[in-house]
């Protein structure tokens, strides 16, 4: 028996349980969105936090579909693209991998815990930023140097607000 | 194929969206062009979403700063209340100081014109008011005062000096119901004995039913009680009423009306005219030196002194005899007596006046200084030089 075929069939099973309403879907995605464009300019630091990031994690987690996730991933990139003055597709690419990612992870881990909801977090920014650190060096051709540490505190620093933003977000789940 | 496109599906899926999105950057890269309709949704989507969002933190920081500013306002609010209930005590205390002032200022007018010669002193124990039966004042031996002296003020009598203690003085007031003064009305010249009645008001005794006394009369002091000096204000009517032997009237004390703060003991009193009279002077009338005063034992005492109202009344019968030639013991039986109701002057209609009578500063124009000894006819009083007695 295909294991894969089991935990996709676990992670389906677990979708059916609970599900996000697709309202919601959206609104989260862009007030993320929004969020990331609007706070910064009274609240500087909020910059740090990748919310729209945490919203693909969350909902590509959520949903346990790769390609859901996927496609959550690549909306929301493209949406934050646009609001960017980089390129279309930057942050497109790195969330549409991350989506995937996540949605495959979540068949295989009990994402509702608090500490692997931690670890995935951490794991997903860091992969989102090698992914943005990459296109942005090897497509575009930018000279830009890597913090290692820097990157690995804002990973914690967001992996702490995900935490807290999750557990606010599982109450807009509905159970079935 | 299918079975394999089945079991890569979602990472088909991925690549392919991924490719999608290379091309995407691609094209931007190598063209240098944006794609603006992706742009245009997006931000076509947020800006409506932003523009609600800076208005509601715009409107939440508006309420806060309000809040802040309502806090601020209430703050300042309290610290403006402070500050006008200190500005307000602040004014009381100047108004009074000012008010003490103004006092101080007429007792000095009052005491260098008055012919008396009085000593300012400050009431120190005792509130204001009629109630106060009892004050101490702040002169005392050290300063001159004896027992038994006259307590003024340019509205009229307060009281008098009861007890001397080096540094202050008690002083009875005029309310007080063992006080006693001879008095003497304005306008018909009637005489009394004013008395205390421990309340606002004093009361004139012994003055016959058949006496005049109009309501609002003014009551002057006759001298006649050998303490204080004729001539100052005492009060004015409230109430006139007959009685079974005499009228009983009440009487307004001047003195008290504007409270007890500052007052003049006489140290030497000088008899003033009356309102109306040209010449001052109950000669046959004298100021008793006060008790105690190292004066006193040298002072011969006077024959006949008129402690009493029957030695009052007997001294006004005899001078009535006198003034119409008739000669007590000597007059035959059945001869007619002298008329004991015939007034020496004539009485001319000097009724209430509508306004109360300031107190004089101006000095009379005859001063008569205090005799200690001696009596003259009321005729034959030698007016002494003006001042002679300050």
């Amino acid at each position: 028996m295909d294991p894969l075929a089991d935990d996709y069939t676990i992670g389906r099973r677990h979708a059916k349980l609970s599900r996000i309403r697709p309202w919601v879907l959206a609104a989260v995605s862009i007030l993320t969105v929004l969020f990331q464009v609007y706070v910064p300019l009274f609240f500087e630091p909020a910059a740090a936090v990748d919310l729209p990031l945490l919203a693909v994690i969350y909902l590509a987690v959520h949903r346990r579909r790769p390609v859901a996730g996927t496609l959550i991933g690549a909306a929301v990139g493209l949406l934050q693209d646009s609001l960017s003055r980089h390129p279309l597709g930057m942050f497109g690419i790195a969330k549409t991998v991350v989506g995937y990612a996540a949605a495959s992870l979540s068949l295989r881990v009990d994402a509702d815990r608090t500490l692997v909801r931690f670890l995935l977090v951490v794991v997903f920014f860091l992969l989102h930023q090698a992914c943005y650190w990459a296109l942005r060096v090897l497509l575009l051709g930018e000279s830009l140097a890597a913090d290692p540490p820097q990157t690995l505190v804002l990973a914690v620093i967001s992996a702490a607000v995900g935490v807290a933003g999750f557990a606010l977000l599982d109450k807009l789940r509905r159970e079935d | 194929m299918e079975l394999l496109f089945g079991r890569y599906r979602h990472i088909a899926v991925m690549l392919a969206v991924i490719f999608a999105q290379l091309l995407l950057l691609a094209y931007q890269v190598k063209t240098g062009e944006d794609v603006r309709l992706i742009r245009l949704w997006a931000v076509s989507a947020i800006t409506p979403l932003a523009r609600l969002l800076d208005g509601v933190r715009t409107g939440a920081e508006r309420m806060l700063e309000g809040y802040v500013r309502l806090a601020g306002a209430a703050e300042e609010n309290r610290r403006l209340r402070s500050e006008v209930d200190r500005l307000r005590l602040e004014n009381r205390r100047l108004n009074r100081e000012l008010t003490s002032l103004r006092r101080s200022e007429i007792l000095g007018e009052f005491q260098s014109r008055h012919p008396s010669r009085t000593l300012l002193a400050r009431v120190i124990a005792a509130s204001s008011g009629p109630a106060a039966r009892a004050v101490f004042v702040d002169r005392g031996s050290a300063d001159g005062v004896r027992k038994g002296m006259a307590v003024i003020t340019p509205e009229g009598v307060v009281g008098r000096v009861i007890a001397v203690y080096p540094t202050a003085s008690q002083v009875l007031v005029i309310t007080d119901p063992s006080f006693a003064a001879g008095v003497i009305s304005e306008v018909h010249r009637v005489e009394g004995t004013l008395k205390g009645t421990g309340q606002k008001l004093c009361r004139i005794e012994y003055l016959q039913n058949e006496e005049r006394v109009e309501r609002g009369e003014w009551f002057y002091t006759s001298g006649e009680d050998l303490v204080f000096p004729r001539g100052l204000p005492v009060g004015r009517v409230r109430s006139v009423a007959p009685g079974k032997t005499f009228l009983e009237v009440l009487l307004e004390p001047s003195g008290l009306a504007r409270g007890l703060e500052e007052v003049l003991i006489v140290l030497q009193g000088v008899h003033q005219p009356l309102p109306g009279e040209t010449q001052a002077v109950p000669s046959e009338l004298y100021l008793l030196a006060p008790p105690g005063a190292t004066a006193a034992p040298e002072a011969p005492v006077a024959e006949g002194i008129l402690s009493t109202d029957a030695d009052r009344l007997r001294e006004h019968y005899r001078r009535l005899g006198e003034l119409q030639g008739h000669v007590f013991g000597e007059a035959a039986p059945g001869s007619r007596p002298p008329d004991f109701n015939w007034r020496p002057q004539p009485e001319t209609d000097r009724l209430a006046k509508p306004e109360a009578p300031r107190p004089r500063l101006a000095p009379p124009a005859a001063p008569q200084p205090v005799a200690p000894s001696g009596s003259l006819p009321r005729s034959q009083a030698t007016p002494p030089p003006n001042g002679s007695a300050r």
